[in-house]
């Protein structure tokens, strides 16, 4: 028997709302990709210098920087939504919504400072 | 009745989420805007200091636990977006996602602990 299936196409598309939805979960193509180039940076790493090197050398090209670049967009944008949705994510705590909020961004801000300053 | 496994795979994800959310902007800034366009210095990346790391056990373990959760969170979420797009998931996918991710995770094992 054949039901009804409600299409499903382009419903994003009609209410901005859907669109940073949509856009928001796109950052996980992007982080499943540089977790990828990171795997293979790790292989090229054990396989010697020459290996390595090159890349190194080719993370510099115009399209490896411009996925970066798109990247970064879209996991800071991640990061963002993260901890805007916290208070709706974690257990009731009588801690007020926005201090939760606050206090995510802060950790963004001190664990980046943290990374940049350890490389 | 059969337990569901669905706590472990959000876990995993949750961490995933939480660990890109502190650390991915920045990490992706310099690994792959500032070190490459010369921003930072490539010394930063350097292989000397990447071998060092990977030498290291707590460099391993940071290596490891970056790429394994990253995958996981990202195979994930893209398991689940594809019903939002109108592709039927069913329990195939969902292994494939997984066992990508878990794959990955294992390839980085065995290199950490064979390759350095």
């Amino acid at each position: 028997m054949k039901t009804y299936m409600r299409p499903m196409t382009g419903w994003w598309k009609r209410n901005p709302f859907y669109l940073w939805y949509m856009l928001r979960e796109a950052s996980c193509v992007v982080i499943t990709l540089y977790a990828l180039i990171m795997l293979v940076g790790l292989a090229r790493l054990a396989e010697g210098e020459v290996r390595y090197e090159d890349w190194l050398e080719r993370l510099s090209r115009p399209w490896a920087v411009a996925f970066h670049v798109l990247a970064f967009v879209l996991v800071a944008y991640h990061s963002w939504t993260w901890f805007r949705i916290m208070p709706k994510t974690l257990p009731r705590i009588p801690i007020p919504d926005a201090a939760i909020v606050a206090a995510g961004v802060g950790a963004i801000g001190v664990c980046s400072a943290l990374l940049w300053w350890v490389t | 009745m059969k337990r569901s496994n669905k706590p472990i795979f959000w876990s995993l994800f949750g961490a995933g989420g939480m660990l890109s959310a502190l650390i991915g902007p920045m990490l992706i800034f310099i690994t792959g805007i500032a070190v490459p366009t010369g921003l930072m210095s490539r010394e930063t990346m350097g292989y000397e200091r990447m071998l060092a790391l990977a030498r290291n056990g707590f460099g391993k373990l940071a290596i490891f636990t970056l790429i394994t959760l990253f995958l996981f969170h990202g195979l994930h979420r893209m398991y689940h977006s594809l019903h939002d797009l109108g592709v039927h998931v069913g329990p195939g996918l969902k292994g494939a996602f997984h066992g990508f991710a878990a794959l990955g995770g294992l390839a980085a094992a065995l290199l950490l602990i064979l390759g350095f």
